[in-house]
């Protein structure tokens, strides 16, 4: 392979509710008056992977793209992605609708033939639904190879790239060539903090924003498949009973058949 | 029509407790059961599921040996599914449901995307009165979300086992009934060509512990452990003891007291066993996310405030380093 660049990576990010912050709810909808929300750590996680790449193969990396879909309100967490490095972004503003995983990926197919993308890193699940299936969903919908929960990301010889792969019991290892998607998994690395002076340089860097009625989005059915019916707090279990020795804990969990 | 379930076998050809799970809630969906196995030894796998299982509506068995399954890749599971569930343009298939185990989250949005369908992901509860509706966790657990997904016609779930039972009637005679179900080798199987990614092996822990996804009993450890040393010279011995699986929090993991394959929580395992020990474990809510749908909790901390005791049955504030050790030694 020759020192020309060849890397065009896509990084999709979600603004959420921060992590930290337990969700309530008001008259059945979750509270989001006056709540921090943040980029959802996950996508974070590509964030910087995507970074770390282009600071350590900077010959091979042609441009980092972080993309965006949700309300207006999610530059926030887009001008910290280039305040970080990220060399350009979209923001596809889909107003207040509330987007499905396969609606979502439909729009990204659509960006990453927009931008000729050939590499996709995205966090594994985002930590609002929780559904872990936007790369799954995309790679099928572009039929490209995929590698979820990485925990390790390394650049081979030619077009390669090895990812050691987060499963149940241990780990596994896969090579692909390029075009693939990979979804981040919680070790793969620890994001960095953005300095202020470099988050207020970011204010004057252009996003470009698209709207769901936009071209390049007229053939995408963004509509829902599944209709949410109800929300509702899990029941809080009863309180604990505290007890002042071993002997008496045995006692317990043998009369609850427990041994 | 039939609900399509995936029997999730391990690498070593042998059946995985999820899977039993998945076939609990198969049977919940009401319909004819279309069990598909595929991987090593799925044959006797497949006559297992006859012999020892009472699995009400177990119409016929799907299975293939062939290697191609060995590597557990979602670009060669994905074609050879749909060809299974396109079978007669799809007319004999409403529902695919499948373990939210890693392999399932890895598989099944990538295949309900070919047919142009929004999984529905972490399945906890099946309406008993209408399928279409389901409960699934959103925010860690701090939230339940109720579905109604009567506009698809067709419906790729994951469920979380925890949440079904695994442990499917044994039949006690003959008299099975499933003795009309059908076993049938999968004819045709599709060998994707020109595959641009390959499978380069895996490292499993090995344990002789039960496997934390169907264990019965979890002992869980946290950051108060300190070290591998205390971790492994408190816990291995009431893990015996008890015959326990072995898990623990982010922290722990982070401070190497444990793999992270045994990692309990929000982005980790999802546990709910009989009974829950917690050990130096404050409490965190991601952690908590992991395992509070244990029938019984019983946490041990020297913190009186540690969150862990607002979810615990059973707590005592002491030092972990004198109750543990009279713990192991004084259960029968």
């Amino acid at each position: 392979m020759s020192s020309k660049s060849y890397l065009r990576i896509l990084v999709p990010v979600k603004r959420a509710i921060d992590y930290q912050i337990r969700p309530r709810l008001v008259d059945g909808t979750i509270n989001t008056k006056g709540i921090k929300f943040s980029i959802n750590p996950f996508d974070d996680i590509a964030v910087e992977e995507a970074l770390r790449i282009k600071e350590s193969h900077n010959d091979k990396v042609e441009n980092v793209h972080c993309v965006s879909i949700g309300q207006n309100k999610a530059q926030d967490i887009i001008r910290n992605c280039l305040a970080k490095g990220v060399d350009s972004s979209t923001l596809i503003d889909s107003g207040d609708a509330s987007l499905e995983p396969l609606a979502i990926a439909k729009l990204l197919k659509k960006m990453v033939e927009k931008s000729n993308s050939n590499l996709i890193i995205l966090g594994k699940q985002a930590i609002d639904d929780d559904s872990s299936n936007t790369g799954q969903i995309l790679a099928g919908l572009l039929n490209w190879p995929q590698a979820t929960n990485a925990a390790k990301v390394e650049l081979l010889e030619g077009d390669k790239i090895k990812v050691t792969r987060e499963i149940d019991g241990g780990e596994e290892y896969l090579v692909s060539s390029l075009p693939m998607v990979i979804t981040t998994d919680l070790r793969l690395n620890t994001p960095r903090y953005v300095s202020l002076s470099k988050l207020m340089k970011a204010k004057k860097l252009p996003i470009e924003k698209l709207g769901l009625d936009h071209e390049l989005f007229k053939d995408v059915d963004t509509g829902s498949q599944l209709k949410v019916i109800k929300l509702e707090e899990p029941k809080p279990r009863d309180a604990g009973i505290q007890v002042d020795s071993v002997a008496e804990l045995i006692t317990k969990i043998r009369a609850d058949k427990l041994i | 029509k039939s609900t399509f379930a995936f029997i999730e076998t391990s690498n070593d050809g042998k059946l995985l407790p999820q899977s039993l799970s998945t076939l609990s809630a198969a049977q919940q969906l009401n319909k004819p059961i279309v069990a598909l196995i595929l991987g090593k030894n799925s044959s006797k796998i497949a006559e297992s599921l006859i012999k020892d299982y009472k699995i009400q509506q177990l119409n016929e068995i799907i299975y293939s040996q062939d290697e191609i399954f060995d590597s557990k890749l979602p670009e060669i599971f994905t074609p050879n599914l749909i060809k299974i569930l396109d079978e007669n343009n799809g007319d004999n298939f409403s529902n695919f449901i499948i373990s939210s185990s890693n392999f399932g989250k890895n598989i099944l949005p990538r295949i309900s995307s070919i047919f142009n369908y929004q999984p529905i992901n972490d399945v906890i509860e099946i309406d008993a009165s209408d399928k279409n509706i389901f409960k699934r966790p959103i925010f860690a657990g701090n939230l339940i979300e109720t579905i109604d997904s009567s506009k698809q016609a067709k419906k790729f779930i994951s469920i979380r086992s925890s949440a079904f039972p695994n442990t499917l009637d044994v039949t006690e005679n003959a008299d099975s009934s499933n003795s009309n179900t059908e076993i049938k080798e999968l004819e045709e199987i599709i060998n994707p060509e020109n595959l641009t990614i390959t499978w380069e092996g895996n490292k499993i822990v090995e344990s002789k512990r039960p496997d934390l996804n169907g264990a019965k009993i979890v002992v869980a450890g946290g950051r108060a452990l300190k070290d591998k040393e205390t971790f492994d010279k408190l816990l291995d011995p009431l893990a015996d003891k008890l015959n326990a699986a072995i898990g623990g929090t982010r922290a722990a993991v982070d401070n190497n007291l444990l793999d992270n394959s045994l990692q309990i929580g929000q982005t980790g395992k999802i546990v709910a066993p009989d009974l829950y020990v917690a050990v130096g474990i404050s409490g965190a809510i991601q952690h908590i996310a992991g395992m509070k749908n244990s029938k019984k909790i019983v946490a041990i901390n020297n913190d009186p405030d540690a969150p862990i005791f607002k979810v615990a049955d059973y707590y005592i504030v002491g030092d972990l380093n004198a109750v543990v050790p009279e713990l192991t030694e004084k259960l029968p």
